[in-house]
């Protein structure tokens, strides 16, 4: 008989958690639970990533649903001393939410009332590294009901009336895509999880490889039955090595309960899955690039047709999904078609993790169902932007989508909305900027990421895209010229239509959505030579209003850079007034001299009179 | 995958309707009509590319303006290949490939058989909007046999291909991502250093004047002027056949007594004519195919007159060294016979003697720079010219060539058998060894 377990004490130990310090939390409370002599009667478990990254190390507390944040060992002691035995919540550790109040419980913060959880249903609540709490949650009984009960042709049906969409970026029908690589007749196939995740700023696919890897080896099994293939291959980027250690343990599990290998159920259906670890590149991500990388060759993608399905990984049919679409399978086959339907909206059913960050207060990964407006992902679960500034723009889908403006907050966050509106789902990055954003630099920012990450193949993605950044950088400089916005149009707009691939394709995304959104903005960079954000080095000047200064110093002395200096009295004031100036006091002013100046804003911060402006 | 037989497919290309079979691609289809797309990178001799996208067409109710090199055809298909967004979005791109190429036409070994030149002047461009720096690479001398000039490459792969796919070596690869991407040996080392086997396929594959034979015609043309030198050559049987074409004769035209003329014209002391030694190599073979036969020594015998074949057997299969014939090839017995019994015979200090061969292969100037090629106690052969490069001297020197009259070899090492005559064609080699081989054996001469 087991004990009876009296709390549940879930400690984060995805990367961001491990990172701020997670296992000394973990030691520290194994060890005042010890001290307590209850070991025994509570039971810790270390969880993939729980969502909210920027609160780790985080402890969530169950029967009772306590959230705690920025948990030191220290405070582990103090939650097993009060929390635990003497049942008083550590109120000084609960998360604040942006109004101001605490809020102890995981049901009642914001960041997580909005969220339904499908693909990280798992992540954060059970021990990756236990077949067995996998197991406990409905695990591997997709599985069963797919080799027992249901043919190749039901599992396909099934997925294609969810109306499941890639998750990897293109939003290709997923079901329509395992028909295609079922179709084909062939002695061998493939299946593959793109696991590359290279948008620098997403990682939902990380989450549920660390947190749930058994989701994965469960759904690629079932693609394989589904498709005829008896050979999985994840490939991981090699900077998630907890992902692959993660992985690794989880298909030896599967091996040894019987879920992975020979003769499945007795169904005679056999598969085996394998981890490749790729180099690295955004480009590997791009699946006949991802393809060729695991073959040994160098990442560079070729042309499409013939699409993977047809001719991939050795020539052989090969089914390539995402790490996120996979998540969703075991629950479509579980719960059903209608169900998933019943979520999202109706051309992009589901949820979507988004990975929120930038200028925002709650940052971390969030799964909210398709259609979710930006405006509740902003406001609602992240919270606002910080310092009571103004939300300028969203940047989706990372350094291949766009943005979107204040004006279009409340767009439907869905595939083809996100499309049209010259931006892109992506893989999810949602990035949040405020009114101290330029446009200009956001965008010559992500195509920099682009034009470097280009595998240099054809000539639109590696030399159009290095015009359009020259121009770009010329234009934050200070040296845009009449024109420039026009042939950055044109050469975007060329560059989408004729690169090889979905890199160059959408490489111009980012330059072209801030052109149709902040056109103004560009026009001041070139026309005025001023940065209205206040970003662009070159474009940025200080200047101290004679009128208003009262000839304190502050500013000099605060300056770095010995760049301002006094002048008398007279001659700043004459100056100031065009020459006649009426009145004469004879107090000393200050003024910057531009070619010392560094445009740090030190002066315009520690003066206490106004008296110093940005232009 | 399929394997059923080819269907019928048929399609509209600028409002023709045109019949083609699944797999075509819709540039095949397009020139089949009579419609010539420009192309840059695709090459019909290795796979489609589609790094150029100078070939881009419309296609309705597709996304953007796919390359038609590497879009198959498909039923109903509508292409247009000649709108004005077809037209913006081509000459973009060649505007962006010439944004950082170095416009040294002039002074470029391409000039006048340079592909993007072609193109450019196709396409009417006579301006470039885009400019980019480039970071110079030094030219790359390290093979004897080619030269690459990583500043003209244009990154169409064309060479990668050939070197990889058609040749099995690889001794090419791109290399580093977005502008700084490059073309070049493993770790950007010499073409020396890698597995190269000087075959020259690449050279003859590139689009642009990135890859070409190491010139040294010039070279030989300033020997020539030196009184205190003996300036001879040899020329190899494929040459007198290849020549022709570089003056407008029809292609594959035998010009033996015009070039033995244009030769002495050109001022070399003696004209020799490999095929001499052509005829030593078969019965050399010959012989030693009877030795192997008998001596159930390694067998198949295997040529060695090929010295891109005998680094590629060297680096990819030492284990066929054993099957190779220990033979010299010709040019290297000519070179071996020159310096020694030649010498001799005129009297001359062979060092004294510039050795120089006409080859139809870029490898014959690896071959002769072979250390063991010395048996005359010094470097056999000095200098090998490309056909091309022969051709280069002749123009250069004003030389109508095909007006020119007959003229001979010297002798004695002009005379020979005709089994050597064979040499130049695909299995030559074997069939006059073979033909020795039967002679020798039967006592009886063949028909
Ligand atoms: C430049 C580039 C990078 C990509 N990176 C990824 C990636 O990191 N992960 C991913 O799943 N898909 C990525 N994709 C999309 C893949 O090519 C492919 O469409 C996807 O893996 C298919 O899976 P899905 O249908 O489940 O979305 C990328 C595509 C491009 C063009
Ligand atoms: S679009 Fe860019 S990444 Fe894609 S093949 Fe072309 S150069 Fe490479
Ligand atoms: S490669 Fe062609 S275009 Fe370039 S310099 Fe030489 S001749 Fe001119
Ligand atoms: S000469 Fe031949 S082997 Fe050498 S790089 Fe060129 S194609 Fe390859
Ligand atoms: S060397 Fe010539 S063939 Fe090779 S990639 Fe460069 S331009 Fe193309
Ligand atoms: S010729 Fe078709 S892409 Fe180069």
């Amino acid at each position: 008989m087991s004990p009876f377990i009296r709390a549940h004490i879930l400690v984060c130990s995805g990367a961001g958690c491990v990172s701020s310090g997670c296992h000394g939390v973990y030691d520290s409370l194994m060890r005042a639970l010890e001290e307590e002599g209850i070991l025994g009667e509570v039971k810790v478990i270390k969880t993939g990533c729980i969502g909210s990254c920027d609160l780790g190390p985080t402890v969530l507390i169950y029967p009772d649903g306590t959230f705690y944040q920025k948990v030191t060992p220290e405070d582990a002691k103090e939650i097993v001393e009060e929390h635990i035995v003497k049942g008083r919540p550590v109120a000084r550790l609960f998360p604040r939410q942006a109004e101001g109040e605490p809020a102890e419980n995981i049901s009642s913060l914001n960041f997580f009332k909005k969220q339904v959880k499908v693909v990280l249903r798992n992540c954060g609540v059970i021990d990756p590294e236990n077949i067995y709490e996998y197991v406990a949650r409905d695990g591997y009984e997709a599985l069963a009901r797919v080799l027992t009960d249901m043919t190749p042709k039901d599992v396909i049906d099934t997925i294609k009336q969810s109306g499941l969409r890639g998750r990897g970026g293109a939003g290709f029908p997923t079901g329509l895509k395992w028909e295609f690589a079922q179709r084909v007749h062939a002695d061998e196939k493939y299946v593959v999880c793109n696991a590359d995740e290279g948008d620098p700023g997403a990682f939902m696919d990380r989450s549920v490889l660390e947190g749930d890897p058994h989701s994965i080896v469960e759904a690629m099994t079932i693609a394989g039955y589904a498709i005829g293939a008896n050979q999985g291959y994840i490939y991981v980027r090699a900077e998630y090595p907890l992902a692959v250690s993660r992985l690794t343990h989880a298909i030896e599990e599967a091996h040894e309960f019987g879920v992975l290998g020979e003769n499945l159920f007795g169904s005679g259906f056999s598969f085996d899955l394998d981890i490749r670890v790729g180099a690295g590149a955004f480009v590997c991500g791009e699946e006949t690039a991802l393809l060729a990388s695991m073959e040994g060759k160098r990442g560079m993608p070729r042309p499409r047709p013939p699409f993977p399905a047809n001719e991939g990984l050795f020539r052989k049919p090969t089914l390539i999904n995402n790490v996120e679409t996979y998540a969703n399978i075991a629950p479509i086959i579980l719960k059903g078609p209608d169900w998933f339907r019943s979520i999202g909206t109706e051309k992009s059913p589901g949820t979507k993790v988004f990975a929120l960050a930038g200028k925002i207060n709650n940052t971390g990964l969030v799964e909210v169902p398709m259609g979710t407006t930006l405006r509740e992902i902003v406001y609602e679960i992240g919270g606002g932007i910080p310092g009571g500034k103004a939300f300028k723009a969203a940047q989706t889908g990372g350094p291949s989508g766009g943005c979107i403006p204040e004006s279009l907050l409340d767009i439907s966050m869905e595939y083809d909305t996100l499309t049209k509106a010259g931006a892109m789902m992506g893989s999810g990055g949602l990035i949040i900027m405020d009114e101290d954003t330029c446009m200009v630099d956001i965008a010559k920012f992500f195509l920099q990421f682009t034009q470097d990450e280009s595998c240099g193949k054809c000539v639109p993605c590696r030399e159009g895209t290095k015009v359009m950044l020259d121009i770009l950088t010329r234009i934050t400089e200070g040296k845009g010229q009449a024109g420039d916005i026009q042939t950055l149009e044109a050469l975007g707009k060329t560059i989408k239509n004729t690169a090889l691939c979905g890199l160059g394709q959408t490489a111009p995304n980012p330059v072209l959505s801030s052109i149709r959104y902040f056109r103004n903005e560009y026009e001041a960079h070139i026309d005025e030579k001023r940065c209205p954000g206040g970003v662009c080095k070159d474009l940025v000047g200080y200047e101290i209003d004679a009128e208003k200064c009262r000839g304190c110093s502050l500013c000099a002395k605060a300056c770095p850079t010995q760049a301002i200096h006094p002048v008398a009295g007279e001659a700043a004031l004459a100056e100031a007034s065009g020459g006649e100036g009426g009145h004469k006091p004879k107090r000393r002013t200050y003024e910057i001299d531009n070619s010392k100046c560094q445009k740090c804003g030190e002066c315009m911060s520690v003066c206490r009179f106004d008296a110093v402006s940005r232009r | 995958m399929m394997t059923d037989e080819k269907k019928k497919v048929n399609l509209t290309i600028d409002g023709i309707q045109v019949e083609a079979y699944e797999g075509d691609m819709v540039l095949d289809a397009a020139r089949r009509a009579g419609i010539d797309i420009p192309t840059l990178c695709y090459h019909p001799a290795i796979g489609p590319i589609g790094s150029c996208r100078v070939c881009v067409v419309e296609i309705e109710n597709g996304r953007g303006l796919p390359a038609s090199c590497v879009t198959p055809v498909r039923e109903g298909m509508v292409v247009r290949t000649n709108t004005e967004a077809v037209r913006e979005a081509r000459r973009t791109v060649v505007e962006l490939i010439l944004a950082s190429h170095p416009q040294d036409c002039l002074q470029c070994e391409r000039n006048g058989r340079c592909e993007l030149q072609a193109l450019a002047m196709r396409l009417g461009i006579r301006e470039t909007r885009f400019h980019r720096e480039k970071e110079h690479k030094e030219c790359d001398t390290s093979s004897p046999a080619l030269v690459r000039d990583a500043d003209k490459c244009i990154l169409c792969g064309r060479c990668v291909n050939m070197c990889a796919d058609v040749q099995n070596v690889a001794a090419l690869g791109f290399a580093y991502r977005g502008t700084d991407a490059l073309v070049t040996p493993m770790f950007e080392r010499g073409l020396a250093e890698s597995k190269c086997v000087s075959c020259g396929q690449c050279a003859k594959i590139c689009p642009v004047g990135a890859i070409h034979e190491k010139e040294e015609w010039q070279k030989v043309a300033d020997l020539i002027s030196d009184p205190n030198l003996h300036v001879v050559v040899q020329v190899a049987p494929a040459v007198r056949a290849a020549i022709g074409e570089e003056f407008g004769i029809p292609a594959g035209t035998p010009v033996t007594g015009k070039l033995a003329t244009a030769l002495k014209m050109l001022g070399f002391d003696a004209v020799f004519d490999t095929q001499f030694t052509a005829d030593l190599t078969i019965m050399e073979e010959g012989t030693e195919l009877i030795e192997r036969l008998k001596t159930k020594g390694p067998l198949p015998l295997i040529t060695s007159c090929s010295p891109g074949w005998i680094k590629y057997a060297e680096t990819f299969h030492p284990e066929f060294i054993p099957n190779l014939s220990s033979c010299k090839s010709p040019q290297q017995m000519m070179g071996a016979i020159i310096k020694t019994y030649y010498a001799k015979k005129a009297g001359i200090d062979p060092d004294k003697i510039v050795s120089v061969s006409v080859m139809p292969c870029t490898a014959k100037k690896s071959e002769c720079a072979r250390p063991e090629m010395n048996a005359s106690g010094r470097r056999d052969v000095d200098i090998v010219l490309t056909t091309r490069e022969l051709a280069c001297m002749i123009r250069q020197a004003g030389i109508r060539f095909q007006d020119l009259s007959d003229g001979e070899f010297d002798a004695p090492l002009g005379i020979s058998t005709g089994a050597g005559t064979i040499f130049g064609t695909t299995g030559g080699v074997m069939e006059a060894a073979l033909r020795t081989v039967y002679e020798i054996v039967t006592k009886k001469p063949l028909g």
